[in-house]
């Protein structure tokens, strides 16, 4: 359907009220689909939608450009409600080159019938081959039952400005303005800030560019849409995952962040980097990962507690490191930005397949806490709890969180700073006479360190195992007693936590329990299931270890019970896969380890989060022998293994 | 009798430390370990310098000599094959009040921990680094190390090593940012003590490799040198060593070698037949990475507030009424 080519006529047309919509914006890189994306959530976010936005991000620093692996930009996931998750497929895609758009058809990532708007400028390239490559992919859309837009983005751009490059994603924001009813005032106040180190004249350019492509939908485009906003009543920040861990690492009090670059982590630190000294705090880039991990031990040991921010390569080349710290009871967090793995994997996509090596990481009996978070405002305090813990119980506190959580941004209520969250000022007084490095208590295990400059409580801490005075012991008994009371403090820690609540009912057929980042995605396809009439709840784990009490009566009290998540886990449908020889997901081995009871899994190790919809059909495959209850009976009694 | 006030104080809290509360755990290395020459040179410099022994800390790796920090009466971290210098480095970021000490082995130091040196070089921290080199694995039992001389027979090389062995003066006189380099050996204590002390001295990461008798793997590696005398270069200064009349009488050999001669000192160490012992190089105007990267205001629950709250403002949606 190529554009109609009336004059500019500003009338606003009728707008069709739909509740939620994904939306995507995508380019070659550099063209700036990303700040486009993040400028119209902003937006939508500050009228009162909720939103969810994921980067696209080619594994290229420069790909080539009209690339199908080039793509690069946001997906948006606008709703009337608070979102959780970056929802299903698009519904509506905005392409600067029919190559970047291919690549997402490829991806399946279009819903059936999604809106497309298609740069026009390469149907008369002069270039024969990418005009032809253009009509081709064109004529495959439409004979695919979608109904391309084309829309002449540069052609309307050099009116404005020179280099159409440059401006085509304001315009594009414009479009979206239009089309999603925004209100314009604020997207010409967001333009006035993500300029603002520019000169007037260019936020000023880039205020056309937005008008203009407001208009253009106006006078072209039939669809509007409205999407209804509860504005907040509460100040929320919007943040993405990796900035949430950066600003928890300010409010935790520690002082210290020792890194080595490494995708998916690293704008955390780089975020950190920047800010960090605000609060005196300071970033060191180690040599490595191993050094950046004996740095931060250092820094902890002398008091100051620290913190290390990686992805899987990098810890992996950690676990040395904190075995030490297990052993030496010295606090230390860790965090760990899951990445596809193993080896260099899928640098910049989710994956949560380290839960394992963070439970049984290092070697020999070295036990740690291992937390995950579930969304981004989880990203923040985890941090605040992670160091807490650490320092309490003189040990080594692993938070999980992944590529996924990482980028997407979310609205979520501005937290209200408490002095709490701090660590007490070091203890640099006298040790009393008889005092012992490790004066392991009886019932939780736990000590309570001396710290250099302590006058009399100078001792040498040791990796060897070492007795109360930390000697290196030299007889059996000693060292059992160290690994007794290293294991002992979890069980003291496990004693505090509570029991997760279940989302839905308490009993029933299908327990769908996840950890970490697919916890939006996994409520919302169990609630979609619900609300057909489905007997399936979930339950969500923060802390992997220790684990709370109470989750084996949970689930013994379902018929089923799968675990769903963002990992390997062989697939019972495959020919030589048996349940003597099946691997499970991660969550599913330790589940049955500790629950006995015999728990399915389904994993996927995809590009990308899993979305609502693939837990949804996930869940009706499982349940599919069954028909739909919509009165479900009291179950209550039902269905004990 | 009239009891004088000065008699109610237990203690006047300014005694004289003395030798012994220095010395920590009893020493498990063989008879006639340099190591133990090493630890009775720097008890002596801690006492000498009058340190407050629980504002000390030895950080050390996994060796014979990364025991050292258990022998001595400060506080110690006795860490992982080969990370003794991040570990130290971290220690040291955010309690510069801390004097630090590293114990690492040619093992440690020039193989596995071998990045970390040259990136700890780099960083120029506070600090003091001995490098024990016995040019042999010796915890593990006799594995050459990177300094064993070609033809080493060890555990791994029986027909003896293969490779020429490296050199860590020269590879130190060509790092960046180089602040202090010295070479002592275990057998004559009064250079041993008196570079040390320099290396203490000098403000910034002092590298001092001592060559360590290990009479159980190497009993004859130094023996020639520890008899001959001749075998050894001194280097003198003023601004260096200085030698007793005494040393002076016996090492004949003699090069008066300014510090500041980073071209010289890489000659010495690149050319010289003889073993050089003394200060190679100091460079007292190397900042400190500590230094550079302290918090300019005093850390309080405010700051962190203030630091926060600004933070969270730029992420802000406000309620808009
Ligand atoms: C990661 C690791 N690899 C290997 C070892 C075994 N190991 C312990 S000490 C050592 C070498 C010690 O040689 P050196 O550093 O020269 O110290 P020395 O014992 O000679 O003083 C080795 C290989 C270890 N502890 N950790
Ligand atoms: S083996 Fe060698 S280095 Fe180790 S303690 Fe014995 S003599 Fe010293
Ligand atoms: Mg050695």
């Amino acid at each position: 359907m190529p554009a109609k080519n009336s004059k500019v006529s500003v009338v606003s047309k009728p707008a069709m009220a739909i509740n939620e919509h994904v939306v995507e914006i995508i380019s070659d890189s550099g063209e700036g689909a990303q700040k486009c994306g993040q400028s119209f959530a902003s937006i939508a976010a500050k009228m009162g939608n909720g939103i969810w936005t994921v980067e696209i991000i080619p594994a290229e620093i420069q790909p080539p450009a009209r690339s199908i692996e080039g793509a690069s930009g946001n997906r948006i996931r606008l709703a009337a409600d608070r979102v959780t998750n970056g929802g299903d497929k698009a519904n509506l895609m905005v392409a600067f080159n029919e190559q970047v758009l291919l690549g997402r058809l490829h991806a399946d990532e279009l819903a059936d019938g999604a809106i497309i708007l298609l740069e026009s400028k390469w149907r008369t390239d002069p270039n024969a081959a990418v005009a032809k490559s253009y009509s081709n992919v064109y004529e495959r859309l439409v004979a695919d039952g979608f109904k391309p837009i084309e829309v002449p983005m540069e052609t309307e751009c050099l009116k404005l400005v020179a280099d159409a490059r440059r401006g085509k994603n304001m315009f594009v924001l414009g479009l979206l303005c239009s089309i999603y009813s925004l209100d314009m005032q604020l997207a010409r106040d967001q333009i006035s800030t993500i300029f603002k180190k520019k000169s007037a004249k260019i936020i000023s350019a880039n205020h056309s560019l937005l008008e203009a492509g407001y208009d253009w939908a106006e006078a072209n485009l039939d669809i509007k849409f409205k999407i209804p906003t509860t504005p907040a009543k509460e100040p929320h920040i919007v943040i993405n995952g990796n900035t949430a861990l950066g600003l928890g690492v300010m409010a935790s009090g520690m002082e210290v962040c020792a890194m080595y670059p490494i995708t998916p982590a690293t704008s955390a630190s780089h975020y950190l980097s920047d800010v960090f000294k605000n609060v005196g705090g300071v970033v060191h880039q180690a040599e490595d990962e191993i050094a950046a991990c004996a740095f931060a031990i250092g820094s902890s040991y002398a008091g100051k507690c620290a913190v290390t921010i990686t992805s899987g390569p990098g810890y992996s080349l950690k676990q040395e490191c904190i075995g030490l710290a297990v052993m030496a009871e010295i606090p230390l967090v860790v965090i760990n930005v899951q990445r596809g793995g193993p080896s260099t994997g899928q640098p910049t996509k989710p994956e949560q397949g380290d839960m394992l090596t963070a439970v049984f990481g290092s070697h020999g009996d070295a036990p740690k806490v291992v937390m995950a978070a579930t969304d981004i405002e989880d990203c923040f305090y985890s941090v605040i709890t992670a160091r807490r813990i650490a320092e309490t119980f003189n040990t080594v506190v692993v938070l999980l969180s992944d590529a996924g959580l990482a980028t997407a941004q979310q609205p979520c209520p501005r937290p209200e700073f408490s002095e709490d969250w701090l660590a007490p000022p070091i203890d640099q007084s006298p040790v009393e006479d008889g005092r012992l490095a490790y004066d392991w208590q009886l019932q939780t295990g736990r000590v309570n360190r001396i710290i250099p400059g302590q006058p009399n409580g100078m001792h040498t801490v040791t990796g060897l195992a070492h007795d109360r005075r930390s000697c290196v012991a030299y007889n059996l008994t000693v060292n059992k007693e160290g690994v007794r009371n290293r294991s002992l403090k979890l069980a003291a820690l496990q004693k505090t936590l509570k029991t997760p609540p279940v989302f839905g009912d308490d009993t029933g057929e299908l327990l769908v329990v996840g950890w970490g980042s697919t916890k939006g995605a996994i409520e919302e396809a169990v609630q979609r299931v619900r609300n057909d009439g489905y007997s399936v709840s979930s339950l969500h784990l923060r802390f992997i270890q220790p684990m709370a009490s109470g989750i084996k009566e949970i689930l013994q009290r379902f018929d089923k019970v799968l675990c769903v998540e963002n990992n390997w886990s062989d697939d019972m449908e495959d020919d030589l896969i048996t349940e003597d020889n099946r691997r499970y997901s991660n969550l599913a081995w330790l589940l049955r380890a500790r629950s006995l009871v015999d728990i399915d899994c389904w994993g996927e190790v995809g590009e990308q989060p899993i979305k609502p919809g693939t837990v949804e059909r996930v869940i009706r495959d499982r349940l599919a022998p069954r028909a739909i209850n919509k009165t479900a009976p009291n179950r209550a009694a039902a269905g004990r293994h | 009798m009239a009891v004088r006030a000065t008699d109610l104080l237990l203690s006047s809290g300014d005694e004289e430390h003395t030798l012994e509360e220095y010395e920590g755990r009893m020493p498990r290395w063989c008879t006639g370990c340099g190591d133990l020459a090493i630890l009775a040179a720097v008890q002596k410099l801690c006492r000498d310098k009058q340190l407050n022994r629980e504002k000390v800390v030895f950080v050390s790796g996994i060796g014979c000599s990364s025991r050292f920090p258990h022998y001595m009466g400060t506080y110690g971290f006795h860490g992982l094959h080969g990370r003794a210098l991040p570990v130290a480095e971290g220690v040291k970021m955010r309690r510069p009040d801390l004097d630090v000490f590293v114990n690492t082995g040619d093992g440690d130091c020039c193989s596995i921990g071998a990045a970390h040196w040259m990136h700890a070089t780099r960083y120029n921290m506070n600090m003091t680094v001995m490098m024990h080199d016995n040019n042999i694995y010796g915890l593990t039992k006799k594995q050459a190390s990177p300094t064993s001389p070609k033809g080493t027979r060890s555990n791994t090389t029986p027909r003896g090593s293969d490779l020429d062995a490296f050199d860590p003066l020269a590879a130190t006189l060509g790092m960046s940012n180089l602040s202090f380099v010295a070479q002592a050996v275990d057998w004559i204590p009064e250079l041993l003590y008196k570079i040390i002390k320099q290396g203490y001295e000098h403000r910034g990461f002092s590298f001092i490799r001592i060559l360590q008798r290990c009479p159980e793997f190497m009993p004859n590696r130094f023996e020639a040198c520890v008899q001959d005398p001749d075998k050894l270069l001194l280097l003198t200064h003023k601004n260096g060593i200085e030698l007793s009349p005494g040393l002076a009488k016996v090492y004949k050999n003699q090069k008066e070698h300014d510090p500041l001669d980073l071209v010289g000192a890489q000659e010495i160490a690149g050319t010289s037949e003889r073993v050089p012992v003394g200060i190679l190089y100091r460079n007292d105007s190397v900042p400190c990475y500590e230094d550079l990267r302290q918090p300019t205001e005093l850390i309080t629950p405010q700051l962190i507030r203030k630091g926060l709250e600004t933070e969270l403002d730029k992420f802000t949606i406000w309620p808009s009424d």
